[in-house]
């Protein structure tokens, strides 16, 4: 029998933007088990409410994760408007989904192009990061931020966007799903990618569905749940469907994401198509007195916002479960069995997002 | 021209994320990718804290984290210039009154440059950066001239020794 050894990954790694710290333990090049421990971002976000008013913890909501923190004030406003009895106006609602795509795209092009820099692939890596900047440019120009967006608040949002700008957005998309069709047939169809990924970190359905993994991760595998399917802002006028492979190794959870890029770009148009007239927002009045539990879509999965309000300014109780959290559970069953060289790839597939996890 | 003339335009970065949320760190990376692209000058992300001039720091550094941030300071090699991005590194930001955050890059290890902004922009960090530039010629400078003094001491010793 080999001798077992056991190496340290991060939490400073070239190939982590973020700190995540998992003791591989080897047999020679092959890895038999992972320990993942986390802790390195963790800040206390959640009871950070009892110092806040309710209203301003939409912007520390935004600040659990830089990547998808829209996403993360749409779960928490949706949140506090379900218990105050708040209906949201429908432009709002239109709005909100624009911004969350558009979150999506940025965030799945930024997985791409990590996950080809995983894989040493890194004209695809810049690749993807060049197409990112022209999302980034619509959020900057709607919002007035790149990454931090700051436009929802409790009620509605904040800004609108103009019809000149939607049309202009609207003749955007079309090259720009052109250019996304041509660095996603790099992905899809390249035999050095395939290659790499392909049998990589295999998940069966029953097994995905049993450790709990939500979002692409878990329809990568098979198991069709995609929050979105709920109808909340606008996707119950849109008709929605989510993307599902079945293979559950690292190039179906590459294809999912891939395959969302372009449904986002689809659902970006039927929004802007069917965008509705009307106000921004309803005042808000009083303070919540209730619970509930918030859950939206991230482009990493399905996020909880739980909020229990006691009629008071300030929550009693905020719980936020975040998708990495429930895919870690995959990782861990994932690494065994892969190469050392291989561990990268692997990690990254599950699109790891720390600052989410440990908030 | 010095032997160490290269650095002062094509430092080595080592970025850290010492508990923020993300929004620096990928403007970080979307500073080395293109459009803003300043690897063409031969500024390289390296995953090495030994092979690096210039740390680029995000986030209000909590409990756990702090061990990790000197440990990577201590391993960079003289001269060393830290730059602090975003509100959080600066301050603590928004994550100022959280229980675990210690508040502030320079609590920990020596700041030299402090980036502003929520989440910092790419042309701001890139700035920050040029400014780190100058601040490691002139630390360099300065060993380079305690090194000579040293050396002429030495020489002067040597040669009052000889005679």
């Amino acid at each position: 029998m080999p001798e077992r050894i056991i190496v340290p990954f991060g939490p400073q790694h070239p190939v982590l933007p973020e700190p995540i710290h998992v003791d591989l333990v080897l047999e020679d090049e092959l890895v038999v088990e992972a320990i993942p421990s986390i802790g390195y971002i963790h800040r206390g976000l959640e009871q950070l409410v009892q110092k806040r008013e309710f209203t301003e913890y939409v912007y520390v909501a935004e600040r659990i994760c830089g990547i998808c923190s829209f996403m993360h004030a749409v779960g928490y406003c949706q949140g506090i408007e379900h218990i105050m009895g708040i209906e949201v106006p429908d432009r709002a609602k239109y709005l909100r989904t624009i911004w969350s795509e558009c979150s999506r795209l940025h965030s799945h092009l930024l997985w791409l192009g990590l996950f080809a820099d995983s894989m040493g692939f890194e004209n695809l890596f810049m690749r993807s990061w060049q197409l990112r900047e022209s999302v980034l440019d619509v959020l900057e120009d709607t919002t007035g931020g790149r990454v931090i967006q700051g436009t929802c608040k409790v009620g509605g949002v904040r800004r609108d966007i103009g019809q000149e700008k939607l049309d202009e957005m609207l003749r955007a998309l079309d090259p720009f799903e052109e250019q996304c069709r041509d660095l996603g047939d790099v992905f899809l169809n390249d035999e050095t990618v395939k290659y790499r990924l392909q049998g990589l970190g295999v998940i069966g359905k029953d097994e995905a569905y049993a450790l709990g993994a939500v979002g692409p991760t878990a329809r990568a595998s098979g198991v069709p749940s995609d929050i979105r399917e709920t109808g909340y802002a606008a996707y119950g006028d849109l008709g929605f469907k989510p993307v599902v492979e079945t293979a559950g190794d690292c190039y179906a959870r590459c294809a999912v994401r891939v395959k969302e890029v372009y449904a986002s770009i689809d659902l970006i148009r039927r929004t802007i198509d069917g965008m509705p007239e009307g106000p921004l927002d309803v005042k808000v009045k009083g303070t919540p007195d209730g619970e509930y539990f918030s859950r939206v879509e991230q482009p990493r999965g399905e996020v909880i916002h739980y909020l229990r309000g006691d009629g008071t300014k300030h929550l009693a109780r905020a719980r936020i479960r975040t998708p990495t959290l429930a895919n870690i559970p995959m990782l861990v069953k994932m690494l065994p069995g892969a190469q050392l060289a291989d561990v990268p790839v692997v990690v990254l597939s599950i699109d790891p997002c720390i600052s989410c996890t440990e908030r | 021209m010095s032997t160490m003339a290269f650095l002062k335009r094509s430092p080595w970065i080592l970025h850290y994320d010492a508990s923020s949320c993300n929004g620096c760190d990928i403007e970080v990376l979307a500073c080395l990718t293109p459009l803003y692209d300043v690897e063409r000058f031969g500024i390289i992300n390296t995953g090495n804290p030994k092979h690096a001039d210039i740390l680029l720091i995000t986030g209000g550094i909590n409990t756990q984290n702090r061990e990790v941030v000197r440990n990577l300071y201590e391993q960079m090699p003289e001269p060393k210039v830290v730059v602090a991005i975003g509100a959080c590194a600066a301050t603590g930001g928004i994550f100022r009154e959280c229980y675990n955050i210690t508040g502030g890059v320079d609590r920990v290890i020596p700041v030299d440059v402090y980036v502003p902004g929520c989440a910092a922009r790419p042309e701001q960090i890139i700035d920050g950066v040029v400014t780190a530039l100058g601040i490691l010629e002139e630390k360099r400078a300065k060993m380079a001239g305690a090194a000579r003094m040293k050396d002429e001491v030495r020489h002067a010793e040597q040669a009052g020794e000889s005679t």
